[in-house]
């Protein structure tokens, strides 16, 4: 028995020299300047970019669970810009570029590692789409090409081409920048930034109701399960749960959930250092720093607002991937669980200012939050700190289902997320 | 794997079905205002609870409407279509 080991078990990890990431404090204020609810990636993010780059540190983000335990610590950690409208385009590769220094920036090793993204095409449709996006892409200065099979068959040699003979692989759009990172630490660095510019993070701390004025135009407070505080301002960043909040101030959005799973295996030794993701088969995988091939699918065909997981899904999903790369047959699966994700008709989220003063949404994340994180949470910072919506995300507000002017990104997001 | 109890054709596996979203009352056309459209056709009640669906069992081609709780995954009934019927 390791007694010297014993006794770190009872010691303050302080005083180990192994400060916490951040200070857990006993009492909600009684008022903030601005109010996050959802402590995962954005809302931090958010957090962060509101004292750092507008000096608003009167702010609280209030956590149901623990940071980062949402669907920041549920995703499959894919950074790409590859998308298909130029208004997501621009957006997430904004992004993208804030993710290239911001292991610097936060302090944090992020682990980010640029591995290069096929989206395979079995058909013409997908062939047409790959040209679509690449000829988008190349407009706004993305590093994004529709390649062939001799390129594919040299950067990703272990593949089957043929896909067992049933879905044989015509060419595929190659994304160089696509990119993955360790989730959790994009969460933890970003609260440990905020959290040191003088912002509270309130873990098990949970959103029961939003207070308005007398005619409901316009937000007061939240009330939470540790008692009421008055917000100047507040966000909902909370991707799965986001119908529950806007059922709270009575706000109609199209935003529903569905899970959306994924699973890994056993770890083996690193040999394939590409994201490979398949529309037809309705797959993607990549390999993790850990050896572990992350894989997943499309989301759950119906609405559920629950993280089970599913055998329905392993048995689809290793189907496919045994067509894509046969070798798979012999892992074993190590671990599978699901994130809710809160869908939109045009697979593009939903930010910016509401129809109710001092409350701002930034939900309608689906199955692309991850790799926008740093931007959205600058962009909706800008926001509310100037209580005007910024530039880049002007077309993504809640009225334009009002005027049916939708961002159309299902070509792009639906399976590779 | 998840089977679907109902009274008509039995216990069916989910897999049999594909989901056909909430049971909704589409406004008249002619009489709708484009803010009441473009509600119709894009607002969700996307917080959990029991739901009226529309589930289309694909082997015999018949639609059902069942009530089913979206935060449990439970189908609690089948739905009389008498119920969710409207004038056209």
């Amino acid at each position: 028995m390791p007694y010297r080991l014993l006794k770190y078990a009872f010691k303050n990890p302080e005083e180990l020299g192994d400060p916490r990431y951040f200070d857990q404090p006993e009492k909600l204020k009684s008022s903030y300047d601005v109010v996050i609810i959802g402590g995962g990636g954005h809302g931090l993010a958010c957090a962060y970019y509101l004292a750092r780059d507008f000096g608003i540190t009167n702010v609280a983000v209030l956590e149901q669970g623990y940071v980062g335990g949402g669907n920041t610590g549920r995703n499959t950690t894919i950074v790409r810009s590859n998308y298909l409208t130029p208004e997501g385009v621009k957006f997430y590769d904004e992004s993208l570029k804030l993710y290239l220094d911001l292991s610097d920036d936060l302090d944090i090793n992020l682990m980010y590692s640029t591995r290069g993204h096929f989206t395979l095409a079995h058909s013409d449709s997908a062939m047409r789409t790959s040209r679509w996006r690449a000829e988008t892409n190349k407009h706004l200065g993305i590093d994004s090409e529709v390649v062939d099979r001799q390129f594919i068959k040299n950067e990703v040699p272990y593949l089957d081409l043929d896909c067992g003979g049933t879905h044989p692989i015509m060419g595929a759009l190659y994304h160089g920048p696509g990119a993955v990172a360790r989730h959790d630490a994009v969460a933890w660095g970003y609260g440990r930034a905020a959290n040191v510019r003088g912002v509270e993070i309130h873990q098990k701390t949970q959103v029961t109701g939003i207070k308005t004025n007398d005619d409901g135009t316009k937000v007061v407070g939240v009330e939470t399960n540790r008692g009421f505080v008055q917000a100047g301002k507040v966000i909902s960043m909370v991707a799965g749960s986001s119908p529950r909040i806007t059922s709270m101030v009575g706000l109609k959005t199209p935003i529903e959930i569905f899970p959306l799973q994924a699973c890994v295996t056993e770890p083996v030794k690193p040999f394939m250092d590409t994201i490979i993701v398949s529309g037809s088969l309705h797959c993607y995988v990549s390999q993790s720093s850990r050896g572990e091939m992350v894989m997943g699918a499309s989301a759950d065909p119906q609405e559920l607002h629950s993280t089970r997981s599913s055998f329905d899904f392993v048995e689809g999903l290793t189907d496919q991937m045994m067509d894509l790369l046969p070798f798979t047959g012999g892992l074993r699966l190590m671990r599978q669980w699901a994130g809710m994700c809160d869908m939109t008709p045009d697979f593009a989220p939903i930010m910016g200012k509401t129809p109710i003063d001092n409350f701002y949404l930034d939900g309608g994340w689906g199955t692309w939050g991850f790799k926008a994180t740093p931007v959205s949470g600058k962009t909706m910072a800008y926001t509310v700190a100037n209580d005007k919506v910024h530039d880049l995300i002007k077309p993504f507000g809640l009225d334009r289902f009002d005027t049916y002017k939708l961002v159309g990104e299902k070509g792009a997001a639906s399976v590779g997320h | 794997m998840k089977v679907i109890d109902c009274p008509h054709i039995g216990k069916r596996p989910m897999s049999e079905f594909v989901y056909g979203h909430e049971v909704r009352e589409m406004p008249k056309p002619s009489e709708a205002s484009d803010k009441e459209w473009a509600d119709y056709v894009f607002s969700r009640d996307g917080a959990p609870g029991v739901k009226k669906e529309w589930w289309h069992h694909v082997p015999s081609g018949i639609w059902f409407v069942f009530e089913r709780d979206t935060l449990t995954d439970k189908f609690i009934r089948l739905v009389d279509i008498a119920e969710v019927q409207y004038e056209l």
